[in-house]
């Protein structure tokens, strides 16, 4: 009781303290605040633990950034993600380089042109954009390109429902970094006779430039992982298929999805498996599914986790947002 | 116009700014430079912004008005400033580059509610059962029965099973981060809380359908013991429930609820807190009282973009619930919601006919999700109009 009371100028036989019900229920609350943040950490490091500890094997082989799965079961052994690697990076390439100009122009139109109804259209829009679900975006694309005008599942239809899912993350960081540019910037332009644009051009953009690469990273972040337009835009093959824009295409999330449909394949009846090169080695069936369907996800969860930690580390030399 | 400019501005009107106020179109040469009046917006833009007018220094003063922002400084400087008294073409080059982006985006999604339309009206026309009753999902051309009925039932459910799980946690979690833990250990927190954002959604239906089914089965038995009520009734599916859907969904929300409700709480004024606690409260009424009823609005729209997202979380859900073949309304029994159902018949993409029944279904949870989206918006900006 004198603990909780030292720093009170009134002398302890003036103020009691809280009642102990109330004091019972600050430590209550107290216990399940805590409670709340631990039991959030539980899964965020047991899903990692797992992905790193059952993936690891896989990925730290050399075959796995090299060979595709051309010709693998989940009976054989060996075989890589180099065909996932490749479409994933391919897709989400296509992707940025449609959707970050369009984004950073709407950015810089919501910030320095944006008055009246057009602006209150376009943030109004950009507020659906950002709440459209991926598979309703694949809906779309499929409808107009493969409904619409009879084309065929390819990769370059995933960039362009990718696209539709980017837009927004990059509007958002765009604008937020914009308004941070202090005004007596663009004044001190204008007041030199610089026009507008290049004002934009020159001096606002380059300001605010570490602060939408950040955006930019984490909208490539976000579509990397999407899974949703792949299986209806694309069907997943084995093989290294370099070109987007015809026959089917392997990505990192459709391996795993892929693996995913092997995991139970474990109790077959036959009692063999098959090595790397095929050939049929006597023992137990050995699923090398799920092995792979773990290295996969931490390829992919490496892969974005770096782009979030570059993200972060771009967004300490902002000046402006500190 | 002219009055009101003059009484606002008494001191600063000087004798030649006097006849352009005034309504004469001729503006003297005095004011803006010579191409003043050759510019039909620049009189506008100066009127709007009697300090300029007044002033021998036009650009200097009409910069110190915090609430006109660049685009009337711009009109300015292309105007006063430029020679020639005419909007430079790079600016016109400019403007139309970024209106025209603009423009594409509002008819990108223009064009994702027409496309759906269009392309499930004549499925939705020619549907021999109720679209919105009927749980038959048959898509055989010439005969299709489909109604969505068991997908909505399943897709709320299981989203709102995500909110009842997710919200109460994530308010603790804003709690911790902005009340309870002191600063060192409040940033890396809220890191990780961030981190499990960035996870991708098929990592998150791997481990629920592969790790997190199989411990849940024990939790759903006792539950299943529990109470005999028509939610906790059947359990003939031990792993891949919607009850296990839940608790995977409400994991990956957890990230964007936390991070609004974190917002508001922030700022919860410095003055209600310090009232609160002088007028003796324990810190948890502190909480009670300043805290909770200024973040409430906060709350609630991150909440409502949570279930958004849940409603049309698509890949987690398709890899975690098993199908069943009888609905029921157990959250302990399968079933499938508009995106995994979707996702699940890619291949049943065949005619158009049937691909019209999907699209349907995907208006729906367009619908769906934007009815929820803005409303969550709605509030979110209420509350900016407040502060």
């Amino acid at each position: 009781m004198t603990a909780t009371l030292t720093a009170k100028p009134a002398p302890a036989s003036h103020f009691a303290g809280p009642s102990g019900s109330r004091r019972f229920k600050n430590g209550l609350a107290t216990v399940l605040v805590t409670a709340a943040f631990l039991v959030a950490l539980i899964p965020l490091v047991w899903l990692l633990w797992t992905v790193i500890s059952k993936g690891y094997h896989v990925v730290t082989s050399a075959s796995w950034w090299t060979e595709s799965q051309r010709g693998k079961t989940f009976e054989s052994a060996g075989g890589g993600a180099w065909h996932a690697i490749v479409g994933t990076v391919e897709q989400v390439a296509l992707c940025s380089i449609i959707s970050v100009p369009i984004a950073i122009l709407v950015g810089i139109y919501l910030v320095e042109y944006g008055r009246g109804a057009f602006a209150k259209v376009t943030t109004f829009t950009v507020d659906i954009l950002t709440g459209i679900p991926s598979i309703v975006a694949a809906l779309f694309i499929y409808a107009l390109f493969i409904s619409t005008f009879h084309g065929a599942r390819a990769g370059w239809l995933v960039s362009l429902a990718l696209v539709i899912l980017m837009i927004p993350v990059i509007v958002r960081t765009t604008e937020e970094m914009l308004k941070l540019v202090p005004n007596e910037l663009r004044e001190a332009s204008y007041a030199l006779g610089v026009p507008k644009w290049k004002t934009i051009v020159k001096i606002v953009l380059p300001t605010a430039f570490t602060g939408i690469v950040t955006g930019v990273v984490l909208g490539i972040a976000r579509v990397a992982g999407e899974t949703a337009p792949l299986l209806i835009l694309v069907g997943y093959s084995s093989n290294t298929n370099t070109d987007l824009f015809s026959n089917f295409q392997g990505s990192l999330p459709t391996l795993i999805n892929d693996q995913f449909a092997n995991l139970n394949h474990a109790t077959g009846g036959t009692a063999y498996h098959l090595d790397a090169n095929g050939n049929r080695v006597a023992g137990a069936v050995v699923n090398y599914a799920p092995d792979r369907m773990w290295g996969a996800a931490l390829t992919l969860i490496a892969i974005i986790l770096l782009l979030n930690v570059f993200a972060r580390f771009i967004a300490r030399f902002n000046k402006i947002a500190q | 116009m002219a009055d009101g400019d003059t009484a606002t501005q008494p001191e600063g009107s000087t004798n030649g700014a006097a006849p352009a106020r005034g309504g004469n179109p001729f503006v003297p040469r005095g004011v803006g430079g010579d191409g003043v009046g050759l510019d039909p917006t620049a009189p506008r833009a100066l009127h709007a912004n009697p300090s300029v007018v007044g002033s021998s220094q036009p650009l200097a003063i009409s910069a110190g008005t915090p609430s006109d922002a660049p685009p009337v400084l711009g009109a300015g400087s292309a105007s006063v400033g430029s020679p020639r008294g005419k909007v430079r073409i790079g600016d016109r080059i400019f403007l139309a580059l970024t209106r025209g982006a603009s423009g594409f985006v509002v008819l990108l999604v223009s064009l994702v509610a027409i496309f759906l339309v269009v392309k499930s009206l004549p499925s939705i026309l020619d549907d021999k059962v109720n679209f919105f009753t009927s749980s038959e999902w048959s898509t055989t051309a010439g005969n299709l029965r489909f109604g969505i009925a068991p997908l909505l039932y399943t897709t709320v459910a299981i989203s709102v099973l995500a909110m009842i799980l997710a919200v109460p946690t994530a308010i603790g979690i804003a709690l911790f981060i902005t009340h309870y833990a002191p600063k060192r250990v409040a940033r890396p927190v809220a890191y990780a809380i961030d981190l499990l954002a960035a996870i991708p959604s098929i990592i998150y239906g791997i481990w629920g359908a592969a790790v997190l089914a199989p411990h849940l089965a024990g939790v759903q038995r006792a539950l299943y013991h529990l109470g005999g009520f028509p939610l906790f009734k059947d359990r003939n599916v031990p792993t891949g429930s919607l009850f296990d859907g839940g608790v995977v969904l409400a994991i990956m929300i957890l990230p964007i609820v936390t991070a609004i409700s974190r917002d508001v709480f922030e700022r919860t004024p410095r003055e209600n807190i310090e009232a609160a606690l002088a007028l003796g409260s324990t810190k948890w009424e502190m909480i009670r009282m300043a805290v909770l009823p200024y973040g409430r609005g906060g709350v609630i729209s991150g909440a409502m973009l949570g279930l958004g997202r849940a409603l049309g979380e698509t890949i987690a859900v398709f890899l975690i619930l098993s199908k069943v073949s009888n609905f029921s309304p157990s959250i302990f029994s399968g079933g499938e919601t508009f995106a995994s159902k979707i996702a699940n018949s890619a291949s049943e993409f065949s005619n158009p006919e049937s691909t019209g029944a999907f699209i349907a279904a995907g208006l729906v949870l367009f619908v769906l999700t934007f009815v929820v989206n803005a409303a969550a918006r709605m509030i979110v900006n209420r509350r900016k109009d407040f502060t």
